[in-house]
């Protein structure tokens, strides 16, 4: 039958794969969302550049995946925190509707830019020979990558919690979602917070987009194809919420590899019922905090 | 009674009186579309898609222009529509043109009045995902609901009767689509015009501007939302019905992402809260769109994008809140009634 | 013109750990001209949130004309006599001033619900708002919007839109607060034009104003009701001076 412990131990060690991904590009997202109030649609086509550019610089300058990765991280943040600080910045006091459209303009020029430089097909990313073939666990064998993506994604995750309930940033962080006027007059300088921040949060995404690519792919439309994940999994786990993202993103990623499998037409429809019940039981997400 | 004699004479007084009163300019897009009607009769097809564009764009700008509700899923009332005249159609249920239309708007007013019933008890981004949500799962149970809705495929070649039992819906020329859209857009326009200038209008601008002060002078403002949202949904709705109506079919595609989100943005690019703003942005984006999509796709949607950026950040009344600012800049260059009164040298 | 209209019985509100409003028990009669006074941060505005609905007391209770309203909507609340205004502007800022005090008065004698008639043809509703606004001589800037208007004029149109509701109970959130002193007297006059038997609550921290304008004055410190008298009696008590009015005028009383 189908319920083998096998079976339900590789749809888990799947959708958790998945799951991570989602929950390493969705997590800037959701601190962004939390802290500015900013309708980010435009998080996405940052985790695509991120994909790009680990692509580009592997095929173009032959180097490994891993610095592939952290040369990604980081020319994305520095792009991004000057979108943030030229552009963004000016909407903060903005409605929803100047956000959004703002976003929804970038995605269309992100999408643009980069199927006049690189071209409308998909990238494939070659996986270094490490992370390719199958693991083998004892109980069962798994996609080497799928594993990896795992521990990468709790090792992440960790270092997140870490850095946000035990350093004197994170604190800042929190105090400012908590209460924006209150860190001000604490003393927190806020613009340089929301910069930091939000060029963390985009290069995150871009090793999301970077790490996810292999099995996401990489065209032009990715900005606006999973989008609409990354924002179902910010809103459920509630805005400004590591742990909030974190679960809902094992939670979305599990359920969407289980029900492909066992439900390949009603799976999506599946899921958008249930982040719509869930935000209306609670409006502010799993983990977040009543307004 | 209590009228005291020099009070009707204010000028504030005497313009907000005057405010409904039509002035002439407002035939100008009717006549613009009659004389494409009888200029270009080789591009009728594209004016109807359109009209119905404005039809569509008018709807939302009750909801998100007038009451301030913004949405991302505006897209599920138009696929409810359409996708009421198509199943009606397709399966031999129903097909007179007007009476679908109206239970598309039916239909339509119901989904909206269920989903804004809930929804709108939030606000601010949950409300936007919320939306989007319930869009995506409706065009997901199209996706699914293959026996009714013709799944991926949609339903092709609707079967429409003559409008009034006369007047032949011709695909290849669809005279009769387009002076049929027209007539029903008038309609739907005057009404909504009607709306926007009632004291009803008056209070979803109260809503949209501030909220928590319309709560305090009594204003039952969850009832309004819903009604407008309502209202909207079946405008909407209409337009989806006849835009099954005029191509004879139904897909995914009326109730998707893309549809929501080019109706947005014709209706921010014209101008929102401004009644005319869909006319403008529609036939501003779908000129463009109709000659640059095909040759520069690409260009086409570089420039979509930096204009969006460029409104969002510097122009938010859109094309037409760009010409009420300027003029406003070239109205104080006239001098005002008495020029004699300037001091000489 | 007796009578008790509002009445708020033991009302307490936590902000979590902290205690806005704490066992107040207060009433405002027909015709009060009552001050409520208290260093900033006491809770003033708090309560004036709880009565008009803005927020849901943790415990006690209020009453209007002895019917409990306690969890009743803010909007119900409107329809039977209460209006406020807000310390901080809440205006609808891209509408002109005139339409502002039409959408209040449109709400009061129900022509809000009307989606056929043109605004512009309910006359009695402008003409009843102009009317207003000449009251606070706020006539020539009618047709300006909110956005702008100087702060001032705005904290009188603040007045015009509370004034419009045409309420039996009147809370006053700091009116003056941000008009030009040479302005404020309009406020007063406003105030002192309406009918006798209405019950005015009136925050504000300018002593000449309140001493003026009010028969009753109640101090509020940290949450809880500290004194409650006649300007006289107020003025007068050494506790209260000591806690507030020492320290935060020098007009005294
Ligand atoms: N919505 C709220 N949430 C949390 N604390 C609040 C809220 N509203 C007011 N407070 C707090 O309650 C206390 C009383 O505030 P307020 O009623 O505004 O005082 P006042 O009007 O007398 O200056 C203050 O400490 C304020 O910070
Ligand atoms: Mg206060």
């Amino acid at each position: 039958m189908i319920f083998t412990v096998d079976n339900i131990a590789s749809m888990l060690l799947g959708g958790m794969a998945a799951g991570m991904v989602l929950f390493i590009v969705s997590v800037g997202l959701s601190v962004t969302m939390g802290l500015m109030g900013f309708a980010n649609l435009a998080h996405g086509a940052f985790a695509m550049l991120g994909g790009y550019i680990v692509v580009l610089v592997m095929r173009h300058w032959g180097v490994g995946f891993a610095l592939a990765l952290a040369i990604s991280f980081v020319l994305t943040a520095a792009i991004s925190m000057v979108f943030e600080r030229l552009l963004y910045s000016r909407l903060y006091k903005a409605g929803e509707l100047d956000q959004v459209l703002f976003t929804i303009g970038l995605c269309f020029v992100f999408i643009a830019s980069l199927t006049v430089f690189v071209g409308p097909e998909n990238q494939p990313l070659t996986l270094p020979d490490a992370l390719r073939g199958q693991l083998d666990l004892g109980l069962l064998q798994y996609r080497t990558y799928s594993i990896f993506l795992i521990v990468v994604g709790v090792a992440i995750a960790i270092g997140l919690w870490f850095g946000f309930e035990r350093t004197r940033f994170g604190a800042q962080i929190r105090a400012a979602v908590d209460n924006r006027r209150m860190a001000e007059s604490l003393g927190i300088n806020i613009d340089r917070l929301f910069a930091v921040t939000f060029g963390f949060g985009s290069g995150m995404a871009a090793l999301g987009g970077g790490l996810g690519a292999e099995f996401l792919g990489l065209d032009p439309q990715y900005a606006l194809k999973y989008l609409v994940f990354f924002l179902i999994v910010v809103s459920v786990g509630g805005l400004g919420s590591i742990a909030g993202v974190f679960w809902a993103s094992l939670i979305i990623g599990v359920l969407d590899f289980v029900l492909k499998k066992y439900l390949p037409q009603g799976g999506t429809l599946f899921i958008y019922a249930l982040a719509i019940l869930l935000l209306l039981w609670r409006p502010q997400g799993l983990f977040g905090k009543p307004a | 009674m209590s009228v005291t004699p020099h009070m009707p004479d204010h000028p504030a007084a005497l313009a907000l009186a005057r405010r409904h009163s039509l002035r002439w300019w407002e035939s100008l897009p009717w006549i613009a579309a009659l004389a494409f009607f009888f200029a270009y009769p080789n591009h009728l097809g594209f004016g109807t898609e359109l009209l119905i564009m404005v039809l569509f764009a008018i709807s939302l700008d009750l909801a998100l222009g007038y009451a301030g509700i913004i949405t991302l899923g505006h897209a599920a009332f138009f696929g409810a529509g359409a996708y009421t005249v198509g199943i009606l159609a397709h399966h031999g249920i129903w097909n007179e043109p007007l009476t679908g239309l109206a239970l598309a708007a039916l239909v339509a007013a119901a989904v909206g009045f269920l989903s804004g019933l809930v929804l709108l008890r939030t606000t601010g981004l949950t409300f936007l995902m919320l939306t989007l949500c319930t869009m995506l799962m409706l065009e997901e149970a199209a996706n699914l609901g293959h026996h009714w809705t013709g799944g991926f495929d949609g339903l092709p070649s609707l079967n429409i009767p003559p409008l009034f039992g006369v007047f032949e819906f011709n695909p290849l020329i669809p005279k009769t689509q387009f002076l049929y859209v027209l007539g029903v857009l008038f309609l739907c326009f005057l009404f909504v015009r009607m709306l926007a200038y009632s004291p009803f209008g008056q209070g979803l601008t109260g809503i949209r501007e501030n909220t928590l002060r319309m709560h305090a002078v009594g204003a039952p403002v969850r009832t309004r939302l819903v009604v407008c949202y309502t209202i909207s949904a079946a405008i909407a709705g209409i337009a989806g019905g006849i835009w099954a109506q005029a191509n004879a079919y139904v897909n995914l595609g009326t109730l998707g992402l893309d549809r929501a989100a080019t109706v947005l943005i014709i209706l921010v690019l014209g101008g929102f809260g401004r009644l005319y703003g869909a006319f403008v942005g529609a036939v501003a984006y779908m000129v463009l769109a109709h000659f640059l999509s095909k040759i520069y796709p690409t260009a086409w949607q570089l420039g979509l994008g930096l204009l969006l950026v460029v409104i969002a950040l510097f122009a938010r009344g859109g094309m037409l809140g760009i010409g009420e600012v300027l003029m406003q800049r070239l109205r104080p260059k006239i001098p005002p009634k008495e020029p004699a009164s300037r001091p000489s040298p | 013109m007796n009578g008790t209209l509002l009445e708020t019985r033991s009302v307490s509100k936590n902000f979590g750990a902290l205690q806005a409003a704490r066992d107040i028990t207060f009433t405002l009669e027909k015709g009060a001209r009552h001050a409520l006074i208290g260093p900033n941060g006491a809770g003033k505005t708090t309560f004036i949130n709880l009565m008009t609905g803005v927020l849901l007391p943790t415990t006690g209770t209020v009453l209007l004309r002895g019917e409990d309203i306690t969890t009743m909507e803010q909007a119900a609340r409107v329809k039977r006599g209460i209006a406020r205004t807000f310390q901080i502007n809440r205006l609808f800022r891209g509408l002109t001033v005139l339409e502002n005090v039409y959408i209040s008065v449109a709400e009061r004698v129900g022509a809000a619900t009307n989606m056929v008639t043109p605004a512009g043809k309910r006359r009695d509703v402008i003409d009843e708002a102009m009317h207003l606004l000449e009251t606070l001589k706020l006539a020539d800037d009618a047709q300006r919007t909110i956005a702008g208007l100087p702060y001032g004029r705005q904290r009188l149109v603040e007045l015009a839109i509370a004034l419009g509701l045409k309420p039996e109970v009147l809370l006053l959130d700091e009116p003056a607060a941000g008009v030009p002193s040479a302005e404020s007297h309009i406020i007063l006059d406003a105030i002192d034009a309406l009918p006798k038997d209405i019950g005015v609550l009136i925050i504000d921290h300018d002593m000449d104003l309140v001493f003026r304008f009010a028969k009753r004055i109640t101090v509020l410190v940290r949450g809880a009701i500290f004194a409650e008298g006649t300007p006289r009696e107020i003025g007068s008590n050494a506790d209260v001076r000591a806690v507030y009015l020492g320290q935060a005028t020098t007009h005294g009383a």
